[in-house]
């Protein structure tokens, strides 16, 4: 019996490499999904019915039904969540993962207690499950804007560290003091959770990213560790993996918006300061209505569209790729320039365009449209604002300067769409928004574009 | 020192599984375009979801009569499940929008 769940769980996390691996290519990355998943599928039924436990009927009604229910809200909540959704998404389903791996660790405590490695693992599965939970659950609150503002608290980093210091000194001293006590591992799942809400808790929107990156990570490293607790390959390997993977994630994030983690930790972006800037005089505002700007795309040769969060925000998705087929029929060569964090997470952005039916194609990656812009006549750019601000390369003291950002500012004229003058979700002025060659298209996203798309017919 | 030099002694398998599955997991990663980052994050997101197994061995382990056990199981199964399932499914969906082509 004991070697077929082996076997099983060998296939399994064979399978999840294979499917790890195809995920990174569009082509296969499908495929990669479903491999992987049919791994797990393969995994969790061995795990229920391989084992020479005389387990009571009760129980396998138990785990029945509560692998029923999970499977059935998880179905419907991936089937009915908006694309615009998906970074809120995944972080509240890795907060479950990290709250499963820190009940694991409740209730194993007491019967492992005696053996130092055991408790170990047990002990710091709840703590990361506790710090996982807790802290997507403030990242999924900050990013569907529940939880809307950056707050401050005075002495932050100190307190942090020291509740950190604290936690691993407390459980350093269960461990070796081999104390059964369910209280004190109570105790050390609620200064987890606090840790958690404090680590998130001041990092700006625009990190959310990382951050939710860095929470997918520990809870891969949650697996692992309970995976050692049962001595279990296919956890520790399938949980290094995410782990490991996480980490490489966001720092592959980090590069792309130029910060360093640390700094992504312990600095807080779209802080305090940001706003300085704002009260310069950067200069006057041009605005324009949908029928000129029809006029003036109607009849340039290159035109670039510079999507942003507020496009998919204003569901304006459609209507964009409505705009951009009418241009192409007449003879118009247009082009979509993919911010690598555009939208609310790197990629994002993709899976919007795609949802509404964007040629593939058609998205240049900001490394290849960048030296096209000096020969792009209209840059239309929509809801989106930091990956456009001169100022990331222009401002020593803005907090974006150093950030890679798409550079429209060379195209012959710039139209940008926004609902008002408010700054952008780093809270920085634009003073791109103040050139010369910037018209602004003011009005929500959807209904500027249908305006437009309206005007082109009658043209 | 000597405590963590037995450790490695005591689990040299899993030592070594631990630090070539790291390496797995780097490489495996290293380069995926940005383009696909999203669905990635949220694919191995799913994966970390494999804490289910964990869960599950929580609830056979656990004596009919230990309610609190059985409890904490229960909610750490649904809770696996939610994961792996809500995680895979949505990645699927997804990817099946950069496969449309018309």
């Amino acid at each position: 019996m004991d070697i077929l769940l082996n076997i099983i769980y060998l296939i399994a996390t064979i399978t999840f490499i294979v499917g790890l691996k195809k995920l990174g290519h569009p082509e296969t990355a499908k495929k990669g999904n479903l491999i992987a998943a049919s791994g797990m599928g393969l995994a969790i039924l061995g795990t229920i019915f391989i084992h020479e436990l005389a387990v009571p009927p009760l129980i396998y009604i138990l785990i029945g039904l509560a692998i029923l229910i999970g499977s059935i809200i998880g179905w419907l909540i991936a089937i009915k969540v908006e694309m615009t959704k998906m970074p809120e998404l995944v972080s509240l389903f890795n907060g479950f993962g990290g709250a499963s791996a820190a009940l694991i660790g409740l209730v194993e405590y007491s019967k492992n207690v005696s053996d130092v490695t055991q408790a170990t693992t047990i002990v710091a599965g709840v703590i990361i499950g506790a710090i996982t939970f807790s802290g997507s659950l403030i990242a999924w609150g900050k990013l569907n804007g529940s939880l809307k503002s950056v707050v401050k608290i005075p002495f932050y980093n100190p307190i942090n560290n020291l509740l950190f210091i604290g936690i691993i000194a407390f459980a350093a001293f269960m461990i070796a003091t081999g104390v059964d006590s369910q209280l004190l591992l109570y105790a050390l799942l609620a200064s987890g959770l606090a840790y958690g809400v404090l680590f998130v808790l001041p990092i700006g929107g625009a990190d959310m990213p990382v951050v939710i990156s860095l929470l997918n990570s520990l809870t891969g490293i949650a697996a692992a560790i309970t995976g050692i607790l049962y001595d279990n390959m296919v956890m520790l390997v399938g949980g290094i993996l995410v782990g490991s993977a996480g980490i490489i994630l966001t720092i592959a994030m980090c590069k792309a918006m130029n910060r360093t983690l640390g700094s992504v930790i312990f600095g807080a972006f779209g802080g305090g300061e940001a706003a300085v800037v704002g009260n310069k005089t950067l200069g006057s505002i041009k605005s324009t209505n949908p029928s000129d700007a029809a006029i003036m795309m109607n009849y340039a040769s290159n035109v670039v569209i510079v999507p942003g969060y507020g496009l998919a925000v204003a569901q304006a998705q459609h209507v964009i790729h409505e705009l951009e087929e009418m241009l192409s029929k007449r003879g118009v060569n247009v082009k979509y320039a993919i911010h690598p964090v555009a939208g609310r997470m790197p990629g994002h952005m993709n899976v919007l365009l795609a949802e509404s039916n964007v040629e593939y194609h058609m998205l240049v990656e900001m490394d290849d449209i960048n030296p096209q812009f000096s020969n792009t006549d209209i840059v239309l750019v929509v809801g989106a604002n930091d990956v456009v601000n001169p100022a990331a390369h222009n401002d020593p003291a803005s907090p974006i300067y150093g950030m890679p950002i798409l550079d429209v500012e060379n195209a012959k004229h710039i139209i940008v769409n926004k609902r008002g003058m408010n700054a952008g979700y780093a809270g920085i002025e634009n003073e791109l928004f103040y050139n010369s060659k910037t018209s602004m298209l003011f009005g929500d996203a959807k209904a500027a574009l249908t305006d437009l798309v309206a005007e082109l017919k009658n043209m | 020192m000597t405590d963590f030099l037995q450790f490695i002694e005591d689990n040299l398998q899993i030592t070594y599984i631990l630090i070539l599955s790291i390496f797995v997991g780097i490489e495996v990663i290293k380069s995926i375009p940005a383009v696909l980052h999203t669905p990635l994050m949220s694919g191995a997101n799913a994966l970390s979801g494999v804490v289910i197994v964990g869960a599950i061995l929580v609830m056979l382990h656990a004596d009919p009569a230990d309610y609190l056990a059985l409890a904490l199981g229960f909610v750490a199964v649904v809770l696996g499940v939610l994961n792996v399932v809500g995680g895979f499914a949505v990645t699927d969906r997804m990817l099946q929008m950069f496969k449309k082509k018309k």
